[in-house]
């Protein structure tokens, strides 16, 4: 089965062709803003980070923003830097030049510029030339079994595990069965649903870093002294019917399919088998997202119950309602409705047919409503305090 | 098309997830284990909300899904509204 898309030269295919601007400190995102604005066919991110972390902390910021830069839906990167930053703008151009030899990669210093107007300036210029180099490129057809599709669901709520979930699941069964990959994440909202995943594992190892990593998440969880449902669920998942983390995580395991588990793997890194992969993130929606798009998902399938805009600035992000009233009240931002699943009028297997069919339809260009709105939601997960 | 007011499911549940707002003192038929409970509602239930299909007494397993999501803290009676103020989740406690 094809999609029509972005072949790139090291082998890998994108889905959408972008310039990103990318700021390796926080210090830069002003200016990464300022060149985006000025740029039309420009995305950009902004966040918190790259200044005074240590150690594995210092490692995955670096290690997520330059996989944003090698990212095959990416044509090419502006990395802006401020100049005196521990995470220097100079390494991840760099890195991202030695992962992707043929991306047009310019770096930005703004303390070498001369201040903000002319770095914004310098960055747009370089930007507004890969915009041109990026429009001239043409979609080809692809094997559907080179996308890796990442799951998730945020602002859950009691229906998501009866429609949206196992709908998604039916359409994650449909993807691994033409090749492709299929992250789970959000490790928060598997616990009490671990064994049924580990269960699924290939091999024992594999199984065993199942109950590894939700050991250190609830250990994590119960080292602030207090009942996890003050923060998971949420008050709006309580308001929308889920007791307890137990009830949510075994709604959240059905948007995984069927097949069997192939790998656990940390936050951020590469995707790198076919089939299902679980990736250990948390359950916050950006940090998760972002964290699976860094780990080269091309695109995202996000149920909802309570309703959710958010979008990856890279990474188009299909927003499944759970529920009719839901996909009623925020059609602005709602792709799909499984709520017919819950009204009777579409059965499970209909609608996880109806939800392939959109990913690869939305993987050959159609656009989702969260880039059509503009989202760049970008959260890089934190593991050590600032210095 | 079907007109089900409430889901249970799996067979071994004893909570249904309602699909609709369901107002107390009514009475609801749920297919369960492929048989029919019919269950006299006493709490108003908002939509999405579960309610107990049988008696429940306190200190035993909440199943939903088949699976335990939590414990009775207290007994709970066929028909009531099952949620955090009956239902003691058992995971991710620092505080106990």
């Amino acid at each position: 089965m094809k999609f029509i898309g972005y072949r790139r030269s090291g082998g890998t295919v994108g889905i959408r062709n972008h310039v990103i601007i990318i700021p390796s400190v926080v210090c830069a995102n002003r200016v990464a803003r300022g060149i985006s604005q000025l740029v039309t066919g420009t995305t950009w991110v902004e966040h918190q980070h790259g200044c005074t972390q240590l150690g594995a902390d210092a490692a995955l910021t670096r290690r997520v923003l330059v996989a944003h830069g090698t990212h095959p839906n990416v044509y090419g990167v502006v990395v802006v830097g401020l100049g005196c930053e521990t995470l220097r703008a100079q390494d991840i151009a760099e890195e991202i030049k030695e992962t992707c030899q043929d991306k047009p990669v310019k770096l930005v210093i703004i303390q070498d510029e001369g201040g903000s107007l002319k770095a914004i300036a310098a960055g747009a210029s370089a930007a507004r030339e890969m915009v041109g180099g990026a429009s001239s490129m043409e979609r080809t057809p692809c094997d559907v079994a080179e996308l890796i599709l990442g799951t998730e669901c945020g602002g859950s709520d009691a229906c998501s595990g009866i429609s949206a979930n196992p709908a998604l699941g039916v359409a994650c069964d449909l993807l691994i069965d033409t090749g492709g990959s299929v992250i789970l994440a959000e490790t928060t909202e598997l616990i009490g649903a671990e064994h049924l995943i580990a269960a699924r594992a290939v091999s024992e190892q594999v199984a065993a870093r199942c109950y590894e990593v939700i050991r250190k998440c609830e250990d994590s969880a119960k080292a602030m002294g207090v009942d996890m449902r003050g923060g998971q669920p949420t008050p709006g998942n309580i308001e929308g019917g889920l007791s307890s983390i137990e009830e949510k995580s075994l709604g959240c395991i059905y948007k995984a399919g069927t097949k069997p588990l192939q790998d656990v793997i940390d936050y951020a890194m590469p995707v790198t088998k076919k089939g299902l992969v679980w990736m250990d993130t948390p359950g916050q929606d950006i940090e998760q997202l972002t964290g699976m798009v860094a780990g080269g998902c091309h695109i995202v399938v996000f149920t909802t119950g309570r309703g959710t805009c958010c979008g990856s600035p890279i990474a188009p992000a299909i927003k499944v309602a759970t529920n009719t009233a839901i996909f009623e009240k925020m059609k602005d931002n709602m792709d799909m409705n499984a709520g017919t699943i819950i009204t009777g009028h579409e059965s499970i297997a209909q609608v996880g047919k109806r939800i392939f069919a959109e990913v690869v339809q939305v993987a050959s260009g159609k656009l989702v409503k969260a880039e059509t709105l503009g989202f760049n939601d970008f959260a890089i997960k934190r593991i050590g305090p600032s210095m | 098309m079907t007109t089900r007011k409430a889901i249970v499911m799996e067979g071994i549940d004893n909570v249904a997830t309602v699909v609709e707002p369901v107002d107390a003192l009514g009475e609801i038929v749920v297919e369960a284990a492929g048989g029919k409970i019919v269950v006299h509602i006493c709490d108003n239930i908002p939509f999405g909300h579960k309610f107990a299909i049988r008696d429940i007494p306190g200190g035993s397993l909440i199943i939903k899904y088949g699976e335990p999501i939590g414990v009775a803290r207290i007994d709970i009676k066929a028909g009531e509204h099952v949620h955090v103020h009956n239902l003691e989740s058992k995971r991710g406690r620092g505080d106990q």
